[in-house]
């Protein structure tokens, strides 16, 4: 009996999948990696979209992980079943804006399908990101942020830290103050290890990651990580990692806890941490400007963006394009993207959007929210700062961090581990060069 | 006159084995060749362009330092988690084989771990040794250890063969069970009246009769280490730090997956297929004479 009901409910379903076409809607796959609160952003965004107009319907599907749902979207596309919008994280975009053919830039689906579209109304350091050397935008920026310090001011407090350590320096010293305060496992710690010590460390000290403006100028990009700067900057966190004034937390997110359980009182992770902060630590805190070392030159330049980008995959029909464009203009509104940034914690992607947030007082009340933009907008962007754009990325960053670790664990010097980063890294830049050509 | 019947049909015998001969090819076959093909190809992630190639995937593997190292990794993963599945099963299995009072109750909690998924089990263990929020290792780090999965090594490396070797025992345990029930109780008891003591009739008497089972599982058991513990690997350590937990298949998912080095990967596809063709051949030539059936 059962089993014959269930038979007649998924009939039922069945047929009710086939029979949505027949509506003469057309649905657009929107495939994505969001989770939590910005999972119900996602789904809250489409079903606006939906709602504000008949003709198309876009649906957003999650698919795990930033790199399960680049990978799930480059299986898809060879097995011909490509969604018509991918959410790709940063370090996604060589790979993406490689595939010509695969991909369809934003820019000329815009003007394709006469959608309002100017990209001078988008913030510079986001898009750039996501842009050729000429300025055409490839991907549509969705979720930005960018890598911030956040401090425990009780903590800082207790172990008689007056001022927020603004410079590499006064993170050390306040690290080891906290250290005779009782934090004997943790001074300071950061997320995302390759990000927060080779990526934005080098742009916000305007050393280049590798040559070609960071790889945005070509594809035949060589890796400089390995200066004196850098070494020295390991070497620091080499020395303290003896002692836990520092101590590594891995190569992603996973120990952000360590935060807002109060174990680490400073930790460098992405600003988008915004959320999770306010939900689950139980003190006040607040995020600062990366730290820099005062010895080098113009430092500290500016910060660049994480996150992820909405790609659009090519060979659909027209008719879903147009949709596709309408869609991203429905994103770029003032309103929806001012009310996005406060809700999320994620970057305004235009001027007019950060332009209302500040007039409206916003940032007043929540000063954690403008260290990024702030840091992004520091200073007009140079080579070293503009961004980065290395071929293979995804796993490159693993390399990294695995050098980074081999380093903190005593098993290499700071120049070995930095030498054999960029070597490693190199080899992996030419096999990706002859594919993408 | 004959008494046995024989079907005269040629055809017939194939026919009957069609099915299975059918999923062999497509299922197992027709990988391994597409595998072999890709590694001499180079595409891009997309499966845009694809060039041919020849043996320089397989010579830009072979020049990689940390190619090797993966192949020792495997070595030390794979010998820790066999024997460790395996000694710990039979342990468990000859306990449990005893008259105790709830037994039934043990065996059926000692098989349940099977039951879990390689990454819930993963994930399981990270939470108990987990080096900020797991439960386990505050207390190693009270007693003075310097617990550090993210950075050591070998902490690393403990850390995911205590989860596979975990994940394995039940499977193990349920064959040994099997194995030690099958063996007569009359050749135990005749030993036992000959005065030989509980160990001295394990080795002499039940080891020996186990060793079919013993036999099989062993050939499970380095499969299932080559393969399936990715998932553990994966979700625990991200085959970090610094490659030190990064095994053969774990080195074929990041290339081919995250790196997106298709060719890259297939050719270690390759080398895998070989190396566990040959340890299984080898098995079975070598330690099979000696199992007594």
């Amino acid at each position: 009996m059962n089993i014959r009901r269930i038979g007649l409910g998924l009939m039922t379903s069945a047929l009710v999948a086939f029979a949505a076409p027949a509506y003469a809607v057309t649905e657009i796959q929107w495939w994505h990696a969001m989770t939590g609160g910005n999972n119900d952003i996602v789904n809250k965004l489409a079903a606006e979209f939906n709602a504000s107009q008949p003709d198309y319907k876009v649906v957003p599907t999650f698919k795990g992980s930033y790199p399960e749902t680049m990978n799930a979207g480059i299986a898809a596309f060879r097995a011909g079943s490509a969604p018509h919008i991918i959410q790709v994280f940063e370090v996604g975009t060589a790979t993406m804006m490689s595939a010509t053919g695969a991909i369809k830039p934003v820019h000329v689906l815009m003007k394709e399908a006469n959608e309002p579209f100017d990209p001078k109304a988008y913030l510079p350091a986001i898009t750039g990101y996501y842009s050729t050397s000429k300025g055409d935008m490839l991907s549509f920026p969705f979720n930005s942020s960018s890598m911030v310090m956040w401090v425990n001011l009780e903590e800082l407090k207790k172990a008689g830290v007056a001022e927020i350590p603004k410079t590499w320096p006064e993170v050390f010293d306040a690290a080891k103050k906290l250290k005779a305060a009782g934090h004997t496992t943790c001074g300071f710690s950061n997320a995302w290890a390759s990000w927060a010590h080779i990526e934005q460390f080098s742009a916000w000290h305007n050393v280049p990651i590798g040559t070609k403006a960071n790889g945005l100028d070509g594809f035949d990009t060589e890796l400089k990580f390995n200066s004196p700067l850098h070494v020295k900057h390991l070497q620091n966190l080499m020395d303290l990692q003896k002692d836990k004034t520092y101590d590594y937390s891995g190569r992603a997110s996973a120990s952000e806890s360590r935060f807002a359980s109060g174990e680490c009182a400073i930790f460098l992770t992405s600003s988008g941490y915004y959320a999770t902060a306010k939900g689950t630590a139980k003190f006040e805190f607040t995020s600062a400007p990366m730290p820099y070392y005062p010895d080098v030159a113009g430092a500290p330049q500016n910060s660049i963006i994480g996150g992820a980008s909405l790609w659009v995959m090519g060979g659909k029909k027209a008719d879903e394009y147009k949709g596709i464009a309408k869609f991203f203009a429905f994103l770029s509104d003032t309103n929806r993207q001012a009310k996005l940034h406060q809700e999320s914690g994620y970057l305004p992607i235009t001027k007019a959007a950060y332009e209302k947030t500040k007039a409206d007082g916003f940032y007043d009340k929540n000063p954690t929210l403008q260290t990024p933009l702030k840091e992004l907008t520091n200073k007009e962007p140079t080579e070293n700062s503009r961004g980065l754009r290395f071929g293979n990325m995804v796993q490159m960053r693993d390399l990294w961090a695995e050098e980074i670790e081999a380093a903190l664990a005593g098993q290499k010097t700071a120049q070995q581990a930095l030498d054999s980063a960029v070597s490693r890294g190199n080899a992996m830049l030419r096999t990706f060069e002859k594919t993408a050509k | 006159m004959e008494k046995t019947v024989v079907f005269r049909h040629k055809l017939l015998p194939y026919l009957l084995l069609l099915p299975q001969l059918v999923i062999i090819l497509v299922f197992f076959y027709w990988p391994a060749v597409q595998a072999v093909w890709q590694s001499f190809l180079r595409e891009d992630a997309f499966g845009l362009t694809s060039e041919f190639v020849g043996f320089e995937n397989y010579q830009a593997l072979f020049a990689q330092p940390e190619y090797y190292k993966s192949i020792l990794t495997t070595a030390v993963f794979s010998s820790l988690v066999a024997a460790l599945s395996l000694s710990i099963a039979l342990l468990f299995a000859t306990q449990a084989d005893k008259n105790l009072k709830a037994a039934p109750a043990y065996k059926t909690f000692l098989i349940w771990p099977y039951a879990v998924a390689p990454a819930i089990a993963g994930v399981l263990w990270i939470f108990m040794f987990h080096p900020s929020l797991g439960t386990l290792a505050r207390p190693l780090r009270l007693m003075g250890l310097d617990w550090n999965p993210l950075l050591n090594g070998n902490h690393a490396m403990t850390l995911v063969v205590m989860a596979a070797v975990w994940k394995q025992i039940s499977y193990n345990f349920l064959f040994f069970l099997a194995g030690l029930q099958s063996i007569p109780k009359s050749v135990i008891e005749a030993s036992a009246i000959d005065g030989a003591g509980p160990l001295r009739r394990f080795w002499t008497i039940i080891f020996p009769l186990l060793s079919p089972t013993t036999f099989f599982l062993l050939v499970v058991n380095v499969v299932y280490v080559f393969f399936d513990t990715f998932g553990i690997i994966d979700a625990v350590t991200g085959g970090g730090p610094a490659g030190s937990t990064t095994t053969m298949v774990y080195k074929v998912y990041s290339d081919g997956r995250l790196g997106g080095d298709l060719g890259g990967s297939a050719v270690q596809s390759v080398v895998l297929m070989v190396i566990v063709i040959a340890l299984t051949a080898i098995q079975f030539r070598y330690i099979e004479r000696k199992v007594q059936y």
